[in-house]
């Protein structure tokens, strides 16, 4: 009767033509993964015989063999696991409560309008706050010890969560809220049928950004009150003028932060795909 | 879809064997009256509207943009609530979202993370079982001649399929009154005869009360039982759009697209519409 069915349905093309190969090249990933590397070997390259031409005295900036040696002279000592695993641990614990509560209020904030006009002018004024300003209170409140580092954590990894959630919740397709009202969804039902589902892309980019904060916060907390961690390793380190260990705990902490973005962006990837 | 749906004939209900299918009911507006903001910048969109729809037909709602025809169709369903008046379906009035109507809108309005098969479903009258809900989803996705694409995401599928998946989901829903918001208005030409056709075929086949929004003179002389025009009354141009005119169109189903009386009907109701008929 209709035929309908030969309408052709419409697919984005892949774009991946043999023509194009310096894109094809780009878009694998081992390809990638080799490219980005160029730039900090390039970086080691120029460390290293800027200071076998005795630019700067060791004190300055020692060679990258040194730090390698610091390195390995901690890891026999057992200390240098210790310092990362301990800061780890509070980057995620932090991370894991304070992206929580942010997607927690964010909710509450972007789908209720009273939440929004109760709420969010705190919020903004608590944001406003520096890190460091929050260390002194919080050791004062929970003395020198996890809770209270975990807690600064927790409120760097809350913002940009909050934010992101706030906002997107806001701005959810007004058509597919009220088509969703129309089958008769509301409430719970609705929030995670449409408006979660919608949002989820942008929950991510939260993440991504409250996971870096988290880095961020962690090295406020340790460097200030802690006997162990890469914070405490900077300060120990400062403190002995030992600068292949502050070297060696600045190269650490870029490269456990980037591992662990690179994680949540893989797992941001396949949630796009899945609910955009 | 031809093993669904003979072309030509009605199909009994019968033929739809577990198919609870609401009976369709009569939709009656009250004095119904809409008026947009307060105080000086408050805006009257509809007024004074009176008006029975018959259990079963099919009604068309023409006129010219910003007159009210999607304001009318919202209060039917009870995404929107009229200032004064009421609309009453069947014997009770509706207060709130109505779970005896089903909206196809405008634009498809699927939601883009679920297959079309998921977004038929989420039409189900509440209660549904989960294997009658199945059955029905598929006996949907046969019957817009989507079963292929049961799958698919709406992303993957052309304008056209993603709207009949919309008319689906409606009718999941078994609806007493069916609402249709210009659903063919942003298809090309040659899709929207097809839709027209579906939904004819549809009507056939479970005959619930149609409300039709639309601003295609042409669509609705091939739809409707009657048509209804919204407009505003000479001499009242500061106030609301109401019902200015009513026609009975004439003839069964399907209509022949070349009739001469339907071409006489046409350029009449384009003149009503402000449209210099010639």
């Amino acid at each position: 009767m209709l035929d309908l069915d030969k309408q052709a349905p419409v697919r984005a093309p892949q774009d991946r033509s043999p023509a194009s190969g310096r894109s094809a090249l780009l878009a694998t990933g081992w390809a990638r993964l080799l490219l980005g590397l160029l730039l900090p070997a390039a970086l080691v390259l120029a460390w290293q015989l800027s200071t076998a031409a005795g630019l700067f005295s060791v004190v300055q900036l020692p060679p990258p063999a040194m730090v390698f040696e610091a390195a390995v002279d901690l890891l026999q000592r057992g200390e240098l696991a210790r310092h990362v695993a301990i800061s780890t641990q509070r980057v995620l614990l932090g991370f894991a409560f304070g992206a929580a509560l942010g997607l927690a209020f964010g909710a509450l904030v972007g789908l209720s309008k009273v939440a929004d006009v109760l709420l969010a002018p705190t919020i903004g004024a608590l944001r406003a706050v520096p890190s460091l300003a929050w260390v002194p209170l919080l050791i004062l409140w929970m003395k020198i010890g996890e809770d209270s580092k975990v807690t600064l954590i927790m409120i760097g990894a809350f913002f940009p969560v909050f934010t992101t959630v706030s906002l997107a919740l806001r701005h959810v397709d007004k058509n597919l809220v009220e088509a969703g009202r129309a089958f008769g969804l509301k409430g719970l039902k609705l929030l995670t049928t449409v408006q979660l589902p919608a949002v989820v892309p942008s929950v991510f980019s939260g993440l991504r950004l409250a996971l870096a904060q988290a880095w961020l916060f962690l090295v406020a907390a340790e460097l200030i009150a802690s006997s162990m961690g890469l914070g405490f390793l900077l300060t120990d380190s400062q403190n002995n003028g030992r600068t292949d260990r502050l070297l060696l705990a600045i190269v650490l902490l870029a490269v456990i932060g980037k591992i662990t973005d690179a994680v949540l962006g893989i797992a941001e990837k396949w949630a796009v795909k899945r609910w955009a | 879809m031809t093993a669904v749906l003979s072309p030509g004939h009605a199909p009994a209900r019968s033929a739809r064997p577990g198919d609870a299918g609401s009976a369709a009911l009569p939709v009656a507006f009250q004095g119904l009256r809409r008026t947009f903001g307060t105080g000086a910048s408050a805006h009257t969109v509809l007024r004074d509207v009176d008006f029975e729809v018959r259990a079963g037909e099919v009604l068309a709602i023409l006129g010219p943009s910003g007159c009210g025809k999607s304001t009318l169709l919202r209060a039917t369903a009870g995404l929107d609530t009229p200032c004064a008046g009421s609309v009453t379906i069947g014997e009770t009035p509706v207060a709130g979202i109505d779970s005896r109507c089903a909206v196809a809108f405008q634009e498809p309005r699927l939601l883009p993370w679920h297959t079309l098969q998921a977004n038929i479903a989420i039409g189900l009258p509440k209660g549904t079982s989960a294997r009658e809900g199945k059955a029905k989803v598929a006996r949907l996705l046969e019957l817009v001649g989507l079963a292929k694409f049961a799958k698919h995401r709406p992303r993957e599928v052309s304008g056209g399929m993603a709207q009949r998946a919309s008319l689906a989901r409606a009718l999941a829903r078994n609806p007493a009154v069916l609402l249709l918001d210009e659903p063919f208005g942003a298809l090309d030409a040659l899709t929207r005869i097809k839709m027209q056709d579906l939904l004819l075929d549809v009507h056939r086949a479970e005959p619930t009360t149609v409300l039709l929004v639309t601003h295609d003179v042409d669509e609705a002389l091939q739809l409707a039982d009657r048509i209804i025009v919204l407009g505003k009354e000479p001499g009242r141009e500061g106030d609301g759009a109401t019902i200015i005119r009513t026609v009975e169109v004439p003839g069964p189903r399907p209509r022949d697209r070349g009739s001469a009386e339907l071409a006489r009907m046409r350029s009449s109701l384009l003149e009503s519409l402000g449209v210099d008929g010639h």
